[in-house]
């Protein structure tokens, strides 16, 4: 009792008690919510009703069936598309800002790389459809240029415009921990480089990139996580050809009335990405040797 | 009025397994100017945060005034404290931040006006009263630390290396200025630094910790002159060293062998710390002398210059005595008619044996 | 050196090109005066703005929106003002998993919140409602706040509190005197930016959604009709300027906060 009461005082518990709405708050819209998506996985829809014998049935069709797989691979190849799209894009930009921008101006610098971001998502990924479609801004202009006589097909209703489309989206996500990363780096360092006798581009692989490595590596986990999950990308620019797997999740939830097939193929995509991303982290670790 | 306005008896400070204060048993005077020196980590701001009730003690106790101190917690304690980083609230002006805990007290709108105007009077802050606090230099700031704690009139004003984050020259000012407030307000002041020349110059008292313990407490003449240990020797000041053994001692007289200067006879209080597992004599290097031409000494020892550090007033010589692997620091004036000596010169070093001390 | 730069030069030009494309074509089409939306363009008209006025179930979304988002911004900026003190100031057992859990939404594709939450509401027998969609967005919302929460209160120097205290001040007065005046340009954008993403979600709404419908709920349903689109754009327009604008007040209170607390401004927005 007198135990109990001295750590009521302390610190730790002070601490956890600050923090248990929070906590309690995401426990029970999150964690919950969660673990009963994994029961359902579990379960067979039988109609209106639900069979709550366990079966692992719905994960064979989701890992079997040619369809769920196709659309996983898809989902899987459009994602890392999008995520190294996406960090070779943004590095130069952060590192433009780092290096290149006067102190004074960085933030107005990263203010306005997020000003686009801000547009209405669904109309910023609608207006992607303006620019790319067969009448659309690119095809238009080339065309009233006299450059092509034909419309270009295949940038619209197909995965470049699925990729294209998401890396737009994800950029400033990528950019700003590349940016905070590259900030980090003491531009002694560099000089120490060259003074060392290395040249430009040798100092940029064996100094500045591996010292900004942090950065990259979130870059890449914030874009490739939540990517593999869009749902409005593939449905209004990417065309039959381009569905991802959230638009299957979603017609099973909904129209098919199959809801644990849906989360059996959710939890399987959660747990592609999850090892993607662990075994990204992994060769990370062994491989590329980062600021400790 | 003769009591101990703090007294510290077998205090204990544990985080986890460390232990930052050990057995710390100390009293300090009512309006003395009180200082804790000590390394960093050597546990004085833990235990001027302990006095101002910002640590819970692990063992022991703490009294102000006669009063005990457990379970009172630092807002209702007679103790205020300027911080290390001033801790000036950003968002209020001067007058504001100095009125801060007079309205805490809930007094009377006109009572808290005058004390402010007093208050800014005192540390020379006159028409800086709604300036904003971000607005102010480091010695402003400073001074709005100590006029904000002040003006509460606390038995006991705590300062947390109060001038650490000023330059040179502002800190030296800052000293003699803390020394007339603490004269004209007559609160006892009790100081943690890390600069011994501050501690010297400031301190009615100072007691030397290291590594959680008291070493020392004393005037700044005593802890300079006669250190009583070995370790606060070397930390205040510069101090030779050289090994030695006692060899008897009858009465008042004790006989020691001492390296390069030979055998000697020492009195009994030039053991500052008991003569019990001394085995060192120490020496001032302003105590020692390089005799010029035909001047004499009491003593004398023949040794090489190796090293000269000249500083304009001062030259610092290492010389290397006989049978001592260690060079040894003499320092001298430069007065009208002594040359410096260069490197390899050879030099008579003259001293005396009522300048040595006798530590462990 | 300078080829380098103008390498640079003309990357970051192309780079601004593709980034700003869609949102300055969306006031370009708002503006344009045929009904169909692509080029070439064909005059200067506001009547596609007249048309929101006369939208009757846009209103009801648009309330629907704005009800969801207000609600949303207090309650995640409460529970993130708690996990931020909470974490910057009191070291705890399992802080940084605890930290880890609360910020994982975050990263979560919003599809798999969506779906869980939907799961959840059936499974238990709940209807559906604004209620559920307000729920889905204080999960989402809460992160980015506390992330901005994080630093307005790392910012606060601690020997202020103990000033404070030491002044004489209770804990409780302590916080609503000092602390809570340093933090609230941090609270403010807190608000803010909860309240413009909770604007601007679509997923967890389209899950959540019983039969009230949330401003991108309504916009997702009439995209296939192409007869409204030049009022989306017009729509567009219009919910770019609140964001802008909003965004614009909430880094306002960012960089006072950071004056107020005297460090350095060198972060950059968010």
């Amino acid at each position: 009792m007198v135990e109990f009461q001295k750590w009521r005082k302390s610190e730790s518990a002070q601490g956890l008690f600050l923090i248990s709405p929070t906590l309690g708050f995401a426990l029970l819209l999150l964690a919950v919510p969660l673990i009963m998506v994994v029961a359902l996985s579990f379960w067979t829809q039988d109609y209106l009703t639900l069979d709550r014998t366990f079966t692992t049935a719905n994960y064979q069709a989701a890992w079997t069936e040619p369809m769920y797989q196709y659309l996983m691979a898809r989902s899987l190849k459009i994602s890392i598309f999008v995520t190294a799209s996406t960090v070779f894009l943004a590095y130069p930009v952060a590192y433009f800002i780092s290096f290149y921008v006067a102190p004074k101006r960085k933030a107005m610098w990263i203010f306005l790389i997020t000003i686009p971001f801000w547009t209405s998502y669904l109309m910023r990924i609608f207006l992607w459809k303006v620019i790319l479609g067969y009448n659309g801004v690119i095809n238009g202009s080339l065309t009233g240029l006299g450059i092509i006589n034909e419309p270009l097909s295949f940038i619209l209703y197909n995965q470049n415009a699925v990729v294209l489309t998401l890396a737009h989206a994800w950029i400033p996500f990528a950019i700003l921990p590349i940016f905070v990363a590259l900030e980090r780096v003491d531009r002694s360092l560099i000089e120490a480089a060259e003074d060392l006798g290395d040249s430009a581009l040798r100092r940029f692989f064996r100094v500045t990139l591996p010292l900004s490595m942090p950065g990259v590596i979130a870059a890449t986990i914030i874009v490739f996580i939540p990517t593999i999950g869009d749902y409005v990308t593939p449905r209004l620019v990417g065309g039959p050809n381009g569905l991802m797997i959230s638009n299957m999740i979603e017609l099973q939830f909904k129209k098919a009335n199959n809801a644990p097939l849906g989360s059996a193929l959710a939890i399987s995509a959660m747990g592609i990405v999850t090892f993607f991303a662990l075994a990204f982290l992994w060769l990370n670790r062994k491989y590329v040797r980062g600021p400790s | 009025m003769t009591h101990p306005i703090i007294r510290l008896s077998g205090l204990d400070k544990f985080y986890g397994e460390f232990q930052a204060l050990s057995q710390i048993n100390l009293d300090i005077e009512t309006g003395e100017f009180f200082s804790l020196l000590g390394p960093s980590g050597c546990g004085k701001t833990t235990l001027l945060r302990a006095i101002a009730g910002f640590e819970t003690l692990s063992s022991g106790s703490l009294h102000i005034d006669g009063n005990s101190m457990e379970g009172v917690p630092a807002n209702i304690r007679p103790t205020n404290m300027v911080f290390q980083s001033y801790a000036i609230f950003p968002h209020m002006s001067v007058a504001e931040n100095i009125a801060y805990g007079l309205k805490a007290r809930k007094l009377p709108k006109a009572e808290i006006n005058a004390s402010v105007a007093e208050a800014i009077n005192m540390v020379g802050l006159e028409g800086f009263d709604d300036r904003a606090s971000h607005a102010l230099s480091g010695g402003q700031r400073q001074r709005v630390a100590l006029a904000r704690a002040l003006v509460l009139k606390p038995r006991v004003l705590l300062l947390d290396e109060p001038l650490s984050a000023l330059d040179k020259k502002l800190r030296e000012q800052m000293q003699s200025e803390l020394r007339r407030l603490q004269r004209a307000v007559g609160i006892t002041f009790v100081l943690v630094t890390h600069d011994q020349e501050e501690a010297l110059t400031m301190s009615d008292r100072i007691a030397v910790m290291f590594d959680g313990k008291i070493e020392q407490v004393a005037s700044p003449q005593i802890l300079y002159g006669k250190p009583s240990t070995r370790k606060v020797a070397s930390f205040i000041g510069l101090m030779n060293f050289l090994d030695a053994k006692v060899l008897a001692s009858s009465g008042k007289n004790v006989e020691v062998e001492v390296q390069s200067l030979g055998k000697l006879t020492l009195t009994l209080d030039q053991a500052t710390g008991g003569l019990d597992g001394c085995n060192s004599v120490g020496v001032r290097p302003e105590m020692l002398t390089i005799l010029m031409g035909s001047q004499t000494s009491e003593r004398e020892v023949e040794a090489e210059v190796t090293e000269v550090s000249y500083y304009g007033d001062m030259t610092y010589y290492d010389v290397k005595l006989p049978s001592k692997q260690d060079p040894i620091t003499v320092t001298m004036r430069n007065t009208a008619g002594r040359e410096v000596l260069e490197v390899g010169a050879k030099a008579r070093i003259g001293w005396s044996t009522s300048s040595l001390l006798l530590l462990k | 050196m300078m080829r380098k730069g103008r390498f640079f030069k003309w990357f970051i030009g192309f780079f601004l090109v593709f980034l700003y494309a869609p949102a300055v074509l969306l006031p370009v089409f708002a503006f344009n005066a045929s009904s169909i939306v692509s080029f070439p363009l064909s005059g200067f008209t506001i009547e596609w703005f007249l048309v929101l006025f006369d939208t009757e179930t846009l209103h009801v979304a648009a309330r629907n929106s704005l009800l969801i988002a207000v609600i949303t911004s207090v309650f995640s900026t409460l529970l993130a003002v708690l996990a931020a003190r909470a974490s910057t100031r009191f070291s705890f057992f399992g802080r940084r998993s605890i930290m880890g859990f609360v910020m994982l939404p975050m990263v979560l594709p919003e599809i798999i919140i969506g779906v869980s939450l939907l799961v959840v509401i059936i499974q238990m027998g709940f209807e559906l409602s604004l209620w559920s969609i307000i729920m889905g967005h204080i999960l989402i919302c809460t992160p980015f706040c506390i992330a901005i929460l994080s630093s307005a209160f790392m910012n606060l120097d601690k020997s202020l509190e103990e000033a404070s205290f030491d002044l004489g001040q209770t804990r409780w007065n302590t916080f609503w005197l000092v602390i809570f005046p340093l933090v609230m340009p941090g609270i403010v954008a807190s608000l803010l930016i909860a309240f413009t993403i909770s604007l601007d979600e679509f997923i967890i709404a389209f899950f959540l959604a019983g039969t009230e419908p949330t401003l991108p709920v309504y916009i997702w349903g009439q995209l296939r009709f192409p007869a409204k689109l030049p009022s989306l754009m017009a729509l567009g327009t219009v919910l770019l300027i609140i964001s802008i604008g909003l965004l614009l007040i909430a880094d306002y209170f960012r960089r006072r906060g950071i004056r107020k607390t005297g460090i350095e401004n060198t972060g950059g927005f968010l």
